[in-house]
């Protein structure tokens, strides 16, 4: 037999159900073929365990580790960065039936996401007040900044996803006063880990416009547009200090 | 005298802060590169913190050398750039596929040895130390299935990629222990026709019997200490090879350090006294 036809058989054989192949039937009847399933789907399960940690906590082991499964026989890691699978689960679980009465989940799956990429992502120097301080008030409005490798954000209307992914994450008690209204947050790795805070509208709109490329005039439009009640230097204060935007000309490594 | 290398560990985050500071003779460090192809970020961070103060090997789980396709060019670039970051000692793979078809599968996946498998295999380790710039260890992956259509038995296999290839060998004893349980063989017998000129690491692990079908199917689980059994082979094996860089691997149910610690001091222990074949034939 061939080695690829070996190959085609025996890896549908891992997700899924075996082909009708006889010497499929003939692996697939010895005890030790469940060796490698199992090893196979624990592997992506234990991947998507460990990627999405919020999400674990709010629904417990058992409810994970099943949705996970239905997950990985649909979506199996492309290739052996398990640290980064899962990329597609936030969008999973929002179409996942037994979800429907947990609408919050994918949105703090998504920030589960952001952690990930922001914690893999390229070094870079960000800027901050001190090269703020050196612009001058007639170049500053066309100067072009982009969003750090490492900085995500993200914005959920319906739900107080980051409130709720942020007292997971820090193992604090969930305001039970908690207002349940949309919110956003902004993580970046100013310094060697991960951080987090919270990230208004006008915040999320300001990157949105830096991440297409636009100079920091439009980008300011574009936060007052959304959000005309804005503190634009309060907004621009939070972004430095984040280490959320870089030079347009810095390399990234 | 002895090697800079004796016994080493699996890199566990959960007891990073330790082995950043344990001092112990010939302690090295290993870790999957898998974990580490970050563009950036705390994790290079960590491996260069480590490496800045141990020795660190590559133990690669998925360039799925034994695959019917060349390794991923994008993945061996990577691999490539870390190794220059790190300098590791040594560099493995496995006798084994887990990629094929754009999915991942995540295990050491089995296959016939045929002749074309063999020369498939030589291949893509020859292409990988095109890349890399230096010799690579194959690692005896554990069997647990009777699988037809073998030309070649597993040691002659592993002899000829050494012949094609330059590549050296990485002689895990526990999967010998277990795969000559599952499917039959003598593990003693399977190692006398082993290539030993060729190994330049060995990994140790735990295993453990399958909750359904009992002793008569093993699991490397990596989860517990190191059979009295395996270490016996063991002695036997550096018996005859001298002292070799041997691992202990626990990935799973991990115990506090000390105690990891304690089984990598009984495998530095058993290297110091090793002598090297010849030497021991004087």
């Amino acid at each position: 037999m061939q080695l690829s036809t070996f190959q085609d058989g025996f890896s549908a054989a891992m997700l899924g159900p075996a082909t009708d192949a006889p010497w499929l039937s003939a692996l697939e009847s010895q005890p030790g073929f469940a060796v490698y399933r199992n090893t196979v789907l624990k592997g992506c399960i234990d991947a998507l365990q460990a990627n999405y940690p919020t999400v674990g906590q709010l629904v417990g082991d058992d409810w994970f580790r099943a949705a996970a499964a239905v997950f990985a026989r649909t979506q199996p890691p492309r290739n052996g960065l398990l640290v980064s699978y899962g990329e597609g689960f936030a969008d999973f679980l929002a179409g996942f039936a037994p979800a429907a009465e947990l609408p919050y989940l994918s949105a703090v799956a998504r920030l589960d996401r952001c952690w990930t990429e922001c914690h893999l992502a390229a070094n870079a120097t960000p800027v901050d007040c001190q090269w703020l301080a050196q612009q001058t008030p007639d170049t500053l409005p066309l100067v072009h900044l982009r969003p750090h490798p490492a900085a995500r954000w993200s914005w959920c209307d319906e739900h107080p996803a980051y409130a709720l992914w942020h007292s997971h994450r820090e193992v604090l008690h969930p305001n039970e006063a908690l207002e349940w209204t949309g919110d956003g947050a902004l993580l970046t790795r100013p310094r060697a880990e991960v951080v987090w805070r919270p990230l208004s509208r006008a915040g999320v709109a300001f990157l949105d416009a830096c991440a297409e490329g636009h100079t920091l005039e439009t980008a300011a439009t574009s936060a007052l547009n959304v959000e005309p009640t804005a503190d634009f230097a309060a907004l621009i204060s939070t972004l430095l200090d984040a280490g959320a935007l870089i030079p347009t000309d810095s390399r990234t490594g | 005298m002895a090697p800079a290398l004796t016994a080493g560990l699996g890199l566990k985050p959960q007891h990073y802060d330790e082995a950043l500071r344990c001092t112990a003779p010939g302690l090295w460090w290993e870790v999957h590169p898998e974990n580490y192809l970050a563009y950036g970020g705390p994790r290079l961070a960590w491996l260069e913190a480590i490496r800045a103060r141990h020795p660190v090997a590559l133990h690669g789980v998925s360039l799925s050398l034994a695959a019917d396709a060349p390794p991923d060019a994008a993945h061996l670039a990577r691999l490539a750039a870390l190794a220059r970051r790190v300098e590791p000692a040594i560099i493995s793979e496995h006798l084994a596929w887990s990629t094929w078809g754009r999915q991942y599968l995540p295990d050491l996946l089995p296959f016939p040895r045929t002749q074309a498998a063999l020369q498939r295999h030589a291949d893509n380790i020859a292409r990988t130390q095109d890349v890399l710039q230096r010799p690579i260890a194959i690692e005896n992956p554990t069997h647990y299935l009777h699988i037809d259509g073998h030309d070649w038995l597993e040691t002659e296999f592993l002899a000829e990629l050494v012949r094609r290839t330059g590549c050296a060998l990485l002689l895990d004893v526990n999967n010998v222990y277990i795969s000559a349980n599952n499917l039959g063989f003598d593990a003693q017998a399977y190692l006398d026709a082993f290539p030993l000129h060729a190994v330049t690491e060995i990994h140790l692990a735990g295993h453990h019997a399958d909750p359904v079908h009992g002793d008569t199917l093993l699991i490397d689980s990596h989860d517990a200490p190191i059979a009295p059994a395996v270490w016996a082979l063991y002695a036997q094996v550096i018996a005859r090879t001298g002292p070799v860089p041997t691992l202990i691997e626990r990935d799973d149910q991990l115990p506090a350090f000390s105690e990891l610690l304690a089984e990598r001091d009984q495998a530095h222990h058993a290297l110091t006294a090793a002598q090297p074949e010849e030497a021991a034939c004087n």
